[in-house]
């Protein structure tokens, strides 16, 4: 991490991996949704609805990583004062919100059929859709703070306070056993057939990657901008 | 119920709203270094 602390040094990593990550998220991004729409067998209960996980999951899974790399930007922040833990946290909202609210379309989509209904006031439901909100509130407070020329401190405690959330969504299946279904893939198995589980590690490392490439894009778009504003009151000087 | 129709609409939206993640960003980024390399050969 600290390696990467001079902005040179970070953009001579970041330029060819945002086309790696790129090339290599849409392959296994493409194969898997390919793969789960038209490879793997309808579920003997959800039936052909099944083929939603293999892009509800992978937005699941982003949507909290990415507010664990906003906590993580905003450690290094606050603690370490490391040069590009702010950008990286405000790089990363965007593409975190956005898979935030494709895990909630999905699944609403998916409920529907499944559940007979597009929503319920469910933990886990609603405890995603808090987490949306939150990343809407964290990029307008960092963006808000930004523009005042501060150094990012009141989004990063807003960052670390938001994380509260996480394992709220994590263990909300547990505590409130609602509609939502409880775990049924882990660290250690899962209860899903291979037959239908096996295109998930496609989507899941190939959005991962997509993932990984915008929030890249965005940091470069963010150091070029500062670049731009601190020649701009160069000259102005 | 037919399943396909909410499939398909599952996998158009989650389609178009990363599609229009990259793009944003990929603007932004070509927009902003754009400018950076402009201001940095004046």
């Amino acid at each position: 991490m600290h390696a990467l602390a001079n902005p040179a040094r970070f953009l001579r990593f970041a330029r060819p991996a945002t086309g790696w990550l790129l090339l290599i998220g849409l392959a296994l991004a493409v194969a898997g949704m390919a793969a789960g729409l038209a490879l793997t067998p309808p579920d003997y209960l959800q039936g052909e609805t099944v083929r939603i996980l293999y892009i509800h999951v992978p937005s699941a899974w982003l949507g909290m990583a990415g507010w664990a790399g906003i906590a993580g930007a905003s450690v290094s922040q606050l603690v370490w004062r490391h040069p590009l833990a702010a950008i990286a946290g405000r790089a990363v909202a965007p593409a975190g919100a956005t898979f935030a609210a494709i895990c909630l379309i999905t699944g609403s989509i998916w409920g529907r059929p499944t559940w007979g209904t597009w929503w319920e006031w469910d933990g886990r439901l609603t405890s995603m859709l808090i987490l949306f909100f939150l990343y809407l509130g964290y990029i307008g407070l960092a963006s808000a703070e930004r523009e005042r020329g501060g150094e990012g401190r009141i989004a990063a405690l807003y960052g670390l306070v938001g994380a509260i959330n996480l394992p709220i969504i994590h263990y909300s299946v547990l505590w409130w056993r609602t509609l939502h279904q409880g775990e049924s893939i882990g660290i250690t198995g899962s209860s899903i057939d291979n037959s239908i589980l096996w295109p998930l590690p496609l989507t899941m490392v190939g959005f991962t990657c997509l993932f990984g490439a915008a929030a890249l894009m965005r940091m470069r778009a963010e150091l070029a901008e500062a670049k731009v504003e601190a020649r701009m009151r160069r000259l102005g000087a | 119920m037919n399943p396909w129709p909410f499939v398909i609409a599952a996998y158009s939206v989650a389609i178009a709203l990363t599609i229009a993640l990259l793009l944003w960003s990929f603007a932004s980024m070509r927009r902003a270094e754009a400018a950076a390399d402009a201001l940095r050969r004046k």
